[in-house]
């Protein structure tokens, strides 16, 4: 699905992804985790192509795709939500996913202004198609209230409808469970096994490490822009190396007592 | 949303007709001269409202799409061709019916360029300038696009100054009236045309221009085009991540902002039988952003009815001598005070029933 295959990024002096190389198989969930200033942000937004490589190359779907676009990028499959929660300042909940709908749909300038009836008939198919989308992430009652005045998990959740509305073949997620409760975090996991079993391939940035260990396949581990690490969960949490670099020493013994925990 | 659109028209239209029946009744047609021109110049303003207020990128170089259209129609309708009948070039165009000929106030033969084929080329030459400006600048935010859309109304300005062909600082007059459908059977006596007896027609062309100009635009900022638009305005980065190619859009409705601009140079330029330079000034230009702004950015009913009716008292001579003082004021006022414009502070949400979505900020 994704291959990064030596992708490094300079800004200036500041290595911030240094030779970095991994794959996100189809139907996983993978993430990625690392301390603050790992690189974990920038990477992603080489892969939306936000940011363009320094050097090597990024393969989405067989194609090499540093360079490209973000719309072009989203337009192959590829859609993602922002750490900081990025919402269209001024349009209703329903609208925000409704744009989501834009790459899959073609209606232009005089299509709209004349309003014929295939813009019309392809209107009323984005609106219907963006409801469904509300109701599966729960947010339905909020259609017609502004986006961003809703509470910040359902902020949230309309994110994750806009990049569901787009029919991603990969998700990107910068940090889902930033800010919310436990509660709403678990709520968040569900969503995205739910996502994964949709036939949606999902790439994860996450601080929450019972998230990530709880839901991923595979965790990709970076530090300092280089990648230390990369296995199951499991083994994740036994790397002495992920231990001691990403967690610090003293924090060992937290780890393991969760290791215990998801085995039971 | 759907039905407060097709009410708020039908309330206009209704207006307008009430409007002219109530200067017959009055006895006070000679408003219907400044209406008229109002309504030209509204067209400017909410083609303006949808790149600033719907997109969010300003421009301050209005004036200059719409001297664009007026000046190049206004020109290329007056000045003579007689001398060059014989060029291949002249012999096709007048083969193709693009010349036409006439006579100038002292019965000397004209051979000009048909009113149609100049409106045309007016709006054509701005579309076209829009294109090949706003590839660079629409690069450019907040600041750096309003100072180089101000370059581009100061650039527009001194090309009329200066240039012969333009009439300098006296500008150009004379310039003749312009029927509207040439080729339609029946239409031929819908005139473009400040002529004291054409006085009605003209009011009736000129709102019906800008109702039909206005129904587009609603229709537009409802459609797939318009969420696009209004995304790029609310999150630039956002609305790229879902595949908006932000560059495009942003081209496309600077492009539509200046045709209507352009529309409206050309046939206010042919009402009212002249343009100067003042038409391309700066002053203009602030002037149709603080109609905007003072209108509620994105609400197109409310920059509507604010650049009607502001300019409609301009026109009428109302601010007398610091006429251009209370249109600065008024900027200054809606940015301290009313960001959303002052229509915003009470009628907003009734208005908004009729252009859809809640309001947007500057």
């Amino acid at each position: 699905m994704l291959e990064l295959k030596g992708v490094h990024k300079k800004f200036g002096g500041l290595q911030a992804v240094n030779d970095v190389s991994f794959t996100v198989p189809a139907g996983a969930i993978k993430s990625v985790i690392g301390p603050n200033g790992a690189g974990k942000t920038t990477l992603f937004n080489l892969i939306a192509g936000t940011l363009v490589p320094t050097a090597g190359t990024i393969l989405f779907l067989d194609q090499e795709i540093q360079g490209m676009k973000p719309h072009q990028v989203a337009a192959m499959g590829l859609s993602r939500t922002f750490q900081n929660i990025n919402l269209f300042h001024g349009m209703t909940v329903l609208e925000t996913v409704m744009v989501g709908r834009h790459i899959r749909t073609s209606a232009g300038f005089l299509a709209g202004m004349l309003q014929l009836p295939r813009a019309r008939a392809e209107e009323q198919a984005i609106r219907e198609r963006s409801m469904e989308l509300l109701e599966l992430l729960g947010i339905a009652d909020f259609a017609n209230q502004e986006a961003t005045s809703l509470a910040f998990g359902q902020q949230r959740a309309v994110e994750m409808a806009r990049a569901l509305a787009t029919e991603p073949k990969l998700l990107l997620l910068d940090e889902p469970a930033a800010g919310l409760n436990i509660y709403e975090t678990a709520e968040v996991a569900r969503f995205i096994t739910r996502i994964r079993d949709m036939g949606i391939t999902v790439l994860l940035v996450e601080h929450d490490m019972s998230l990530v260990m709880d839901i991923s396949d595979e965790i990709v581990v970076l530090s300092f822009g280089e990648k230390i690490a990369e296995d199951h969960p499991e083994a994740i949490q036994r790397n002495p190396e992920v231990i001691r670099i990403y967690l610090g020493e003293d924090e060992e013994a937290d780890l393991e007592s969760h290791a215990e925990d998801t085995k039971s | 949303m759907k039905s407060g659109k097709y009410r708020f028209m039908a309330i206009l239209i209704i207006l307008v007709i009430a409007v002219h029946g109530l200067t017959r009744l009055t006895g006070t047609q000679y408003y219907l001269t400044q209406l008229t021109m109002s309504a030209y110049y509204a067209m400017v303003v909410i083609g303006l409202a949808v790149l600033m207020g719907y997109a969010g990128q300003i421009s301050i170089g209005h004036a200059g799409f719409f001297a664009i259209g007026g000046y190049l129609s206004g020109a290329l309708t007056t000045h003579n061709l007689l001398p060059f009948r014989e060029t291949p070039v002249l012999v096709l165009l007048e083969r193709l019916h693009i010349l036409q000929t006439g006579q100038d106030l002292y019965g000397e033969q004209l051979l000009t360029v048909a009113p149609w084929a100049a409106c045309l080329c007016g709006v054509l030459t701005a579309a076209l300038i829009a294109l090949v400006l706003g590839v660079p600048v629409l690069k450019l935010k907040g600041h750096y696009l309003a100072m180089a859309t101000l370059g581009f109304g100061i650039i527009i300005f001194q090309i009329v100054m200066a240039t012969e062909y333009f009439g300098e600082a006296d500008g150009i007059s004379e310039v003749p009236g312009f029927v509207v459908f040439p080729g339609i059977a029946g239409m031929g006596r819908l005139v473009v045309s400040g002529d004291f007896s054409l006085r009605v027609q003209n009011y009736y062309i000129a709102w019906g221009m800008l109702i039909i100009g206005m129904y587009l635009l609603l229709n537009l900022i409802d459609s797939r085009v318009g969420r696009a638009l209004r995304a790029i305005h609310g999150s630039e980065e956002a609305a790229a991540a879902i595949g908006v190619d932000t560059a495009r859009f942003k081209l496309q409705v600077f492009v539509l902002s200046a045709v209507y601009a352009s529309l409206a140079g050309v046939f206010l330029t042919h009402y009212n039988g002249s343009i100067g330079p003042s038409e391309a000034s700066i002053i203009k230009s602030v002037r149709y952003v603080a109609l905007v702004a003072v209108g509620g950015m994105a609400n197109l009913w409310g920059v509507l009815i604010m650049g009607f009716s502001l300019t409609f008292l301009s026109l009428r001579g109302i601010f007398g001598t610091y006429d251009d003082a209370v249109f600065g004021t008024i900027l200054i006022l809606v940015m301290l005070f009313a960001p959303d414009g002052i229509l915003s502070i009470r009628a907003r949400g009734w208005l908004k029933s009729g252009t859809g979505g809640p309001v947007d900020h500057a």
